[in-house]
């Protein structure tokens, strides 16, 4: 473990929404009790001024940084840009993450137990969206005795909670820090979400939602959907790199259909991988709840939707990622700019597709810990 | 670690902090490392953000707290409302871009006030080297070779002003500087042969 580690974490759940109180959803459905998995790094200051939320992407969970035992392999997902001297540097700041709602990592959602019926939800789960996942947080942020908070900040769809943050509780935000994102999905985006969501559906242990934990569950099909999926966080220069044509443990081709090419295996093991710790039926809210997400929808165009925001921003998107172009990060950045509100763009030079944002890279690194300095000078 | 001051600043740039009106708001075309917008921002209150194409420059630019924008602006300045600046400043930047002209009127609608820094390809020392040499000129400004120059539209101090009566633009003021000074009398009896660089003051005629 690193000295500039934040070392070993634990978990934390606030329970909020009790019946009759239960959470009001963009759907119009009621939600309640909501729990929430969570982590805090560093301490909260004084004056509750230098609090920090990092919002997760489509797979992601509370754990951003440290590690849960002394036998972790591997850190928390974005470890190496919160601990003490990292970006979200934990001498300074306090670092708060959370697992969305309709996640499976601790956060009420399909696979939590319904305590009307007493069994899991799993498709009588109400659809949320960004918006109410960016509600439940600020029921946490509150709980956490934060009324304004330094930064938000998260990639992808952890984007995406950053422009709802900005835009919704405009005085809860000083600073937004929107990455590899969007302010809605593309066509292509919404189609990829489509297909993996088909692969979910066509597994026969699927059985419209209603598999449980202990019985067979939709691995086959979750894994198919995380196979394509990864493909569109690479690049084609970064497939090419790492694998090319290069042959799996094999010299000639097998003439079979057992695996031929490095690249098969690798997405293979990604598929397997991510069976082990991500459930199929969470895999088809979290992708509806992105394809839902359209500011310009919401208030009439982009520019209207930031016309009240008063965070300053610092959006950031990378050369090479096909599946949140820059393009759609400059659209943000020209909406802010119509509205005269500060903001700071750059396009990062990075080979490795929209996966770069989770990758160690020294200009992401630097502009955040400045942008941070001046945000809390 | 950023750093908020800066004590050395070109003297043109300083010449251009010097023109602008305090609380004004600022878009600074090409704006570098953001040495003129982060004196602008320290000393004069200025709102405003620059406007950069080079990410190295970007991350200087975040290192000093100056907003930036990495955008080319031959085709981002389109995107900006109608007089949404004070001031539009253009330093040293408008023999690179593609199409000078088309940038000139673009300043001007999106700012009430252009202004201009110029190197001015007029100079006498830049006239004899050609004359002598029979060579592309090669300065301290402009350093490179003709091939890899990103400096595609070098003009004059003259060619400039007839291009802005071209376009409608009326020069409200002009200051000329040789070696970095600014120019005496005769520099400003005969700028375009003995001024390196000039500053213009732009408007639209009306």
């Amino acid at each position: 473990m690193d000295k500039d580690s934040v070392g070993i974490v634990e978990t934390k759940y606030f329970t909020f929404a009790e019946p009759p109180n239960e959470m009001l959803l963009e759907s119009g459905e009621k939600l309640g009790p909501v729990t929430i998995a969570y982590e805090t790094y560093g301490e909260l200051n004084f004056s509750a001024d230098n609090a920090i939320l990092i919002t997760h992407a489509l797979s992601g969970d509370a754990h951003v940084a440290g590690f849960h035992s002394k036998n972790d392999r591997k850190g928390g997902w974005w470890d190496f840009m919160v601990g003490p001297g990292r970006p979200f540097d934990t001498n300074k700041y306090f670092v708060i993450c959370s697992n969305v709602i309709g996640g499976c990592k601790g956060s009420t959602g399909p696979t939590s137990v319904n305590p009307k019926t007493g069994k899991p939800y799993n498709l009588s789960f109400p659809v949320v969206t960004i918006g109410d996942m960016v509600k439940a947080q600020k029921e946490l942020v509150l709980h956490l005795g934060v009324k304004k908070l330094l930064t938000v900040v998260g990639g992808s769809m952890g984007g995406m909670q950053v422009l709802e943050w900005a835009i919704k509780y405009p005085d809860m935000v000083a600073t937004a820090l929107p990455v590899a994102t969007t302010s809605r999905l593309n066509a292509q985006g919404i189609a990829f979400d489509e297909v993996g969501r088909q692969a979910i559906y066509a597994d026969a242990h699927w059985q419209k939602g209603n598999y449980s934990e202990n019985e067979l569950v939709p691995a086959q099909g979750l894994s198919v959907a995380r196979m394509l999926a990864h493909i569109t966080y690479l690049s084609e220069e970064s497939m090419h790199e790492k694998f090319g044509r290069r042959l799996r443990e094999k010299e000639r081709y097998g003439f079979d259909f057992s695996t031929d090419f490095e690249v098969e295996s690798y997405l293979r093991y990604q598929g397997e991988s991510f069976i082990k710790r991500f459930d199929a039926n969470t895999y088809l809210y979290i992708t509806k709840a992105m394809d839902y997400f359209d500011l310009c929808r919401d208030f009439g165009s982009l520019e209207n939707a930031f016309k009240d925001v008063r965070a300053k921003f610092l959006v950031l998107s990378f050369s090479s990622d096909w599946l949140f172009p820059t393009a759609h990060s400059k659209e943000i950045v020209r909406a802010l700019m119509v509205n005269r509100k500060d903001v700071t763009f750059c396009e990062i030079p990075s080979p490795y597709g929209h996966d770069a944002f989770l990758l160690r890279n020294e200009y992401m690194e630097k502009m955040v810990t400045d942008f941070l300095f001046y945000a809390y000078d | 670690m950023p750093y908020r001051t800066l004590k050395q600043i070109r003297l043109d740039l300083q010449l251009i902090a010097d023109l602008i009106k305090d609380d004004s708001r600022v878009l600074d075309l090409g704006c570098g490392t953001g040495d003129l917008l982060l004196k602008l921002v320290n000393e004069k209150n200025v709102r405003g953000h620059g406007v950069e194409i080079d990410v190295k420059n970007i991350l200087s630019c975040v290192e000093k707290g100056v907003p930036v924008i990495q955008a080319d602006m031959d085709a981002w300045l389109g995107d900006y409302p109608d007089n949404s600046f004070d001031y539009v400043i253009l330093s040293q930047t408008l023999q690179a871009v593609k199409k000078p002209h088309i940038i000139l009127n673009e300043m001007l609608r999106v700012g009430q006030t252009g202004i201009v820094s110029l190197l001015n390809f007029g100079y006498w020392k830049v006239r004899s080297q050609l004359f002598l040499s029979g060579k592309m000129p090669r300065t301290k400004t402009l350093p490179y070779e003709w091939y890899n120059t990103p400096n595609i539209h070098l003009t004059t101090i003259k060619d400039f002003k007839s291009l802005c009566d071209k376009q409608n633009i009326t020069v409200k003021r002009q200051i000329n500087l040789t070696q970095s000074r600014k120019g005496g009398f005769l520099v400003n009896l005969r700028p375009n042969f003995f001024a390196n660089l000039a500053i213009f003051i732009i408007e639209n005629k009306h």
